[in-house]
């Protein structure tokens, strides 16, 4: 009987072998293509797809391109105008594409035989220290050594402020800490959970193959596989919901450089 | 099973509980957007981002705990 192993189908695992090339200054680069970069080039390219099939400047839109332009005008509307403003537009094309990138990746991973590419850690760090050197080049690009107003709130005692600083600074430094691990362990739990219920109705219906009493081992395998069923409907919902958190928590970040000078 | 195993599945369950925390304040959360919203349905979709948002970090303060867990269960020693 094969072992229940939750945690397997999160190994990263070469597909192609690519012989290391030293890089200066960093050693040596191991650039294999491992089944994790093959889903992130297949996300890639669906991601092309859709642009190419979407951006038409038909004046009645077809129904992929209103799709891309529903999916434009909330990026638009609810996050960056939203959140930031007015001198929010610049920052669209990075919010849009980590939305678009994000919620593709989430719902590849959903896919039979998907790979869940945002449920590796590395991933997620990446994308959250991309967003987090972000906020801080536009935040001392825009602001010069007024950056640090940020951590000091305005109207506050000497004896608060003293601590609240430490407070903000430590809050401040954990922000792509929790992005990157927001987004993986909601992925991680997801699969795990499923996988769990998976072997559940396994489990259970082998349990129910020796007859008798031990039948009533079909209905809880029936059962699990109806959970499967609720589970991935779940599963569907969070994969945007975590790419549009990503993205909304992003303009906040840049909302609070952006508009340092208006007040929070 | 020999003590290691045991003593991870105890430190499993143990960093559970810190979904109770998460739970209770989704629940206040979405309770309070629901007070508000059924008495200003005009304004209750213009709240609609921080409504996610919030959602999105009182949860997270559970799912750093189930990680937690997974950590402690499954990296081997």
């Amino acid at each position: 009987m094969a072992a229940i192993e939750p945690m397997e189908q999160f190994l990263v695992h070469k597909l192609v072998q690519i012989p290391p090339i030293p890089v200066p200054g960093i050693g040596l680069l191991d650039m294999s293509i491992t089944n994790s970069v093959a889903f992130m080039v297949v996300g890639a390219v669906l991601i092309s797809l859709f642009f190419l099939v979407s951006a038409k400047r038909a004046l009645v839109p077809g129904r992929m391109q209103a799709l891309a332009e529903m999916l434009f005008g909330m990026v638009d509307t609810t996050l960056t105008a939203g959140i930031i403003g007015e001198r929010g537009r610049p920052f669209l094309p990075f919010v849009f594409t980590l939305f678009l990138l994000i919620a593709t990746l989430n719902l590849m991973g959903l896919a039979p035989g998907g790979f869940a590419v945002t449920s590796q850690l590395a991933v997620t760090a990446a994308l959250a220290v991309m967003t987090f050197a972000i906020v801080l080049i536009v935040g001392f690009a825009r602001n010069g050594l007024g950056f640090f107003k940020l951590f000091l709130p305005p109207g506050m005692p000497l004896a608060v402020a003293v601590p609240m600083i430490f407070i903000e600074l430590i809050s401040f430094l954990v922000r792509p800490l929790t992005l990157a691990m927001r987004l993986f362990g909601n992925m991680l739990g997801g699969h795990v959970v499923t996988y769990m219920f998976a072997s559940f109705v396994i489990g259970l219906g082998l349990f129910g193959l020796q007859g008798g009493l031990a039948s009533l081992g079909f209905v809880g395998s029936a059962v699990s596989f109806l959970v499967i069923v609720a589970l991935l409907a779940l599963e569907f919902v969070v994969a945007f919901l975590q790419a549009f958190v990503f993205a909304a928590l992003t303009c906040v970040y840049l909302n609070e450089v952006v508009n340092l000078d208006h007040g929070h | 099973m020999d003590n290691i195993t045991a003593a991870k599945y105890i430190g499993a369950g143990l960093a559970m509980t810190g979904l109770i925390g998460a739970g209770a304040g989704l629940g206040i959360l979405f309770g309070n957007y629901l007070q508000a919203a059924i008495r200003n349905p005009s304004a209750a979709a213009g709240e609609r981002v921080w409504l996610f948002l919030g959602m999105a970090l009182a949860e997270s303060m559970g799912i750093f705990g189930l990680v937690m867990g997974f950590v402690i269960l499954f990296v081997k020693v």
